[in-house]
């Protein structure tokens, strides 16, 4: 393996604290039963392992994420990538191993964890035959979301103008682009990204970067098949190798290039 | 006691949530037609085809309805598979999942969705074998034929939403629906079938055998309870 790899879970410095860390803390957190049990870290991992059948798709996984940081997670293909992300949507169940998210235990806090989370993944998570607009508006009575909002949103990624039109009929960029509203609709304190800015040409990138990028201040997750890019917006980088962890190392720890090593 | 199902205290309205998985499904359907329109060709033409097969004009009593309920229920099968189906395939299912609202709200959608689905499918398919298949006048049976109806669709409404949510999940999820459904369903078929045959022999409503329709009431009411059970964890992974 790369001679860069690093096997702690050494915290990188703090970043400044981002306007979005100025929201209340643990919007639904403070009210519920399992508030005692809240820890500092956004996300703490600890030996997770999840198999689907007899394959081992993510195997003793740990790892720990501040608020406000960003995981980079890098691996070949079923590396186990879009299971850990969505392990830590709440959509899989992990079975073994610890897993908190936003200071509640999974799977048994899913339930206080949903909202605070948008997941941004392979499949837009749209209807092809319902418009931007009335996707959106969906989603907004799901999560308890005003409806002025979804215009909000359509407006920051300029799809205003074709939000009436079935989604079926729009590039695959402009349904990313609707997918971004759908992630942010809730406000997630949460991001899990799997390559969220595929299919957006660099206008469509740069629209979305407020929203998803480092400066949204989010506690962020992201799927890449881009070392050299992902290194620069992580703080912390996880490299999967069949379900196992090659790399854990802080972003300043590592060349990106040795990361080319993960995908031999 | 939390489970992992429970929501939390800001989660929106069941209520809304409904209306809001109501108004999706109602637009999907009407833009897609891949549910309605299917079960009601179906009917239709499986009326002709035991039109032609029997070599009669004109059914009654059991026979009559016999060929009503076995053609509703084969009908109600292919609404039953495709209920979750633009769900788990444009992952509105995955979405839904990831929102903080009770699962109790995708229960009660889909179901209202199937009934709906039923309802139009009656509104052809009861009209289409009147005019095919019954011997005796629609109008006089009608008012006891709808009771049965009503009971009959209550009961395919729970089984139906159950084994869709159920299959859903699954690779085979073509396969296992009917699979599933048509033995949970066969109660349902007996007792709805030995219901409405009065109703169509004699073409008086007052006709109603009240004790097929109680043991259809009894039978709905325990899948009904059943299914609000255990439908948040099979939402589960």
């Amino acid at each position: 393996m790369a001679a860069a790899t690093v096997q702690t879970c050494a915290t990188p410095p703090h970043r400044p604290r981002s306007s979005r860390q100025r929201r209340p803390a643990a919007r639904a957190g403070a009210a519920h039963p399992s508030a005692g049990r809240a820890t500092l870290a956004a996300l703490e991992l600890r030996g997770l392992t999840r198999r689907y059948g007899e394959r081992l798709a993510l195997a003793d996984v740990s790892v720990s994420v501040e608020d406000g940081q960003t995981l980079a997670v890098l691996g070949p293909n079923g590396a186990g990538k879009t299971t850990l992300l969505r392990l830590l949507a709440t959509l899989l169940r992990p079975h073994a191993g610890e897993v908190s998210v936003l200071g509640h235990r999974l799977p048994e806090d899913g339930w206080a964890v949903r909202g605070r989370i948008g997941l941004l993944g392979h499949d837009p998570l749209l209807y092809r035959e319902l418009s931007a607009r009335e996707n959106l508006q969906l989603y907004a009575a799901l999560h308890g979301v005003a409806g002025d909002r979804v215009e909000l949103l359509l407006r920051s990624v300029a799809m205003e103008r074709r939000a009436q039109e079935p989604l079926r009929t729009l590039s695959r960029g402009m349904v990313q682009r609707v997918a971004v509203c759908r992630a942010l609709l809730h406000d997630p304190e949460l991001l899990l990204l799997d390559e969220p800015r595929a299919n957006l040409d660099p206008a469509a990138s740069e629209l979305v970067e407020p929203l998803i990028g480092r400066e949204s201040g989010r506690t962020r997750v992201i799927v890449s098949h881009d070392p050299v890019g992902a290194v620069a917006e992580a703080d912390l980088v996880l490299g999967l190798v069949r379900g196992r962890v090659r790399v854990l190392a802080t972003a300043a720890e590592l060349d990106p290039e040795s990361l080319v090593e993960l995908y031999r | 006691m939390r489970t992992t199902t429970s929501r939390p205290a800001d989660a929106p309205r069941t209520s809304t949530v409904v209306a809001a998985l109501l108004r999706k499904e109602l637009r999907v359907e009407l833009r897609s037609f891949e549910a309605v329109p299917a079960m009601s060709l179906f009917s239709v033409t499986t009326f002709v085809l035991f039109h032609f097969a029997l070599q009669r004009n004109a059914l009654s009593g059991e026979l009559a309805s016999g060929v009503l309920w076995v053609t509703l229920l084969f009908a109600a099968v292919l609404g039953i598979n495709r209920l979750f189906v633009a769900d788990a395939e444009q992952g509105g299912f995955d979405g839904f999942l990831l929102s903080p609202a009770g699962r109790s709200a995708l229960l009660y959608s889909k179901a209202l969705t199937l009934l709906a689905y039923l309802i139009v499918l009656e509104l052809v398919a009861v009209p289409g074998f009147a005019l095919l298949l019954l011997q005796p006048a629609l109008w006089p049976a009608l008012p006891g034929l709808l009771a049965v109806l009503a009971l009959g669709d209550l009961g395919i409404v729970v089984i139906g939403t159950l084994v869709g949510a159920l299959a859903v999940r699954t690779s085979v999820r073509d396969l296992l629906g009917p699979m599933v459904s048509l033995p949970l369903l066969v109660p349902v078929l007996l007792c709805a079938a030995r219901a409405s045959s009065p109703v169509l022999a004699s073409a008086r409503a007052g006709a109603l055998p009240l004790r097929w329709l109680l043991t259809l009431a009894l039978y709905d009411l325990v899948f009904g309870l059943i299914t609000f059970a255990v439908f948040d964890f099979l939402l589960e992974d």
